[in-house]
């Protein structure tokens, strides 16, 4: 068996890895920041495999070469080649070459993303993070998301509550204000892979999970979605991922980060 | 000449503080925060305040005892605990005023503020339920030059006072910062009238021989109107390279958010005596400069 071969056996989390890398492909020398042990093992592996050119941080203040090992218990064997204090990240997200891969609360149908609050936002029914980086990110420079639990609360019917990420939505952009410099690449999710590639950027899925089908996610979501005209399966990991992905976390965190650890090849509904 | 001597006790510091001030606060979340005089104020009966910054237990600890009248934050986050919960409680009650902004939006309002100018342009928030929801006051400005451009106004974000934390000072108030990421202490330190910082070390007078140890210092002296010594005065925060943030005690501090009057009990069990009482209560100073810093 070669090591380029596809896997046969590989949980959900790691075929979200490998789906998540694969937003940075080609994106060349751009600071990845993945945010949550998926993506953050993702950006690792888009590194070491198919984007040797990305940016990558220690997840604390420096640029690292070597992705750092998930769960590591010292800084033992860290090698550093430069310096990303937030004030080089503010810099960096502002000039653009960045792309980061974000958990939203909330999405619709326009990629605008909510994870400020729910309700009023004098009085929220539920405070959340705020905005923390989102308009900031949204505007600046292109964007992926990472939803691991893709249902109608996080895909919602309507506007989400608080518009934190830019979207699609004309309405939202007056004359005179750029909206070229944003773009959302894909969203990764647990049942598909979506991109905005439908007319005005509508949302469509280009890759269906091992066992999913359309109607099932479209059950899920709050909003009309569009099939891609060469709509395909999820490409599986390869047996050289996989051993990459347990280089990356050899405690196998990745197994705690999905309800029950579902295999990545789920039997059809 | 007499020399410069800045040198004062927290209790001096908070002394120079009014009710109704604009605080800015250095430091990152759980990190490197200037707990000991955020401790002081707590004990005080300051009220009405307006604090600003990317808040951790300062901002959730001064919801807590009714410090606050407004918060202006990029997040309140422990990191490990995503949001303050205390925070969570005090915005959910409607209890304060809240000027929520963009990470990248805070630091220019204080650079705004820092270089003396009434806001700086930005696309930030544009496009964004900010100017609809969050903050309706802020404005627009189109540029005057051929691109025509619209931009967000970011108002400078002017403050009363400044508190930092950093590894050592001297009397002269120089300072220096070996944290691996200075977060934005400079830019609160210009934003003030005023910026009080408290140290690990305090020296008569720093003279480094040392090109790379003097680059380490964060903003000059003459923005520094008093230091100091605090060793141990970031806990429960952290104070890398020195000393990780209090796991265990920042969980039973939110664990206190959860129950009726948890709050009163944190403040009976860990504030009620001086700093050397509080370090006694969480274990003594040995112990909080022992606290294994975090790897991520």
């Amino acid at each position: 068996m070669s090591e380029s071969s596809a896997a046969t056996n590989f949980t959900l989390a790691e075929l979200l890895i490998c789906a998540c890398a694969d937003v940075w492909r080609e994106e060349g020398e751009v600071l990845a920041t993945g945010i949550g042990i998926i993506p953050r093992i993702a950006q690792g592996l888009a590194k070491l495999t198919h984007s040797p050119g990305l940016m990558i941080t220690d997840g604390e203040a420096y640029l690292t070469e070597t992705p750092v090992v998930i769960g590591a218990k010292n800084h033992e064997g860290r090698a550093y080649a430069g310096w990303m204090p937030y004030s080089r990240v503010f810099d960096a997200l502002w000039h653009g070459r960045r792309h980061a891969l974000v958990g939203p609360v909330q999405v619709d149908r326009w990629g605008q993303a909510n994870i400020s609050c729910v309700g009023d936002f004098a009085r929220p029914k539920r405070q959340m993070l705020g905005l923390r980086g989102f308009p900031g990110n949204s505007i600046n420079h292109v964007n992926s998301m990472f939803v691991p639990n893709h249902g109608p609360r996080v895909f919602v019917e309507n506007e989400v509550d608080v518009v934190c990420s830019v979207g699609y939505r004309k309405e939202r952009w007056p004359a005179g204000v750029r909206n070229d410099y944003m773009r959302i690449h894909r969203i990764v999710t647990d049942l598909c892979v979506m991109d905005f590639g439908g007319p005005e950027h509508a949302i469509r899925v280009v890759s269906l999970h091992p066992g999913v089908s359309f109607a099932q996610v479209q059950a899920a979501t709050g909003f009309p979605l569009l099939k891609a005209d060469n709509l395909r399966e999820t490409t599986h990991p390869t047996e050289a991922q996989l051993a990459v992905i347990r280089q990356l976390d050899p405690k196998d965190v990745r197994s705690k980060q999905l309800k029950d650890n579902p295999p990545g090849i789920r039997p059809a509904a | 000449m007499a020399q410069l001597d800045k040198t004062m006790r927290a209790a001096d510091v908070v002394a120079q503080l009014r009710d109704g001030m604009t605080i800015g606060i250095g430091g990152w979340g759980p990190r490197r925060k200037p707990m000991s005089i955020v401790r002081e104020i707590l004990r005080s009966s300051l009220k009405d305040l307006t604090i600003v910054g990317y808040g951790g237990t300062d901002m959730g600890m001064l919801c807590a005892a009714g410090k606050v009248k407004k918060l202006i934050y990029g997040f309140v986050s422990l990191d490990f605990i995503p949001l303050e919960p205390f925070f969570r409680k005090a915005r959910e009650s409607g209890q304060i005023e809240a000027m929520e902004l963009d990470e990248g939006q805070l630091h220019w309002g204080l650079r705004a503020a820092a270089m003396r100018l009434p806001f700086l342009p930005t696309r930030v928030g544009l496009a964004t339920d900010q100017l609809t929801k969050i903050n309706p006051q802020f404005r627009t400005v189109t540029s005057p030059y051929d691109d025509g451009e619209v931009l967000l106004a970011m108002p400078a974000l002017k403050l009363d006072v400044a508190l930092l934390h950093t590894h050592k000072a001297d009397k002269l108030g120089n300072t220096r910062l070996y944290s691996p990421d200075p977060f934005f202490d400079e830019l609160f330190a210009r934003a003030a009238d005023r910026c009080y910082v408290s140290c690990e070390d305090l020296v008569e007078q720093i003279a480094s021989t040392d090109e790379a140890d003097a680059r380490c210092n964060p903003f000059e002296r003459s923005l520094v109107s008093g230091v100091v010594l605090a060793r141990g005065g970031a806990h429960p925060t952290s104070h890398v390279p020195g000393y990780g943030w209090d796991a265990a005690h920042l969980k039973r501090y939110c664990a206190a958010a959860e129950e009726d009057g948890g709050w009163a009990k944190y403040a009976d069990e860990f504030l009620t005596g001086d700093e050397a009482a509080y370090q006694q209560a969480v274990g003594g100073l040995d112990a909080i400069i022992k606290l294994p810093r975090q790897v991520f």
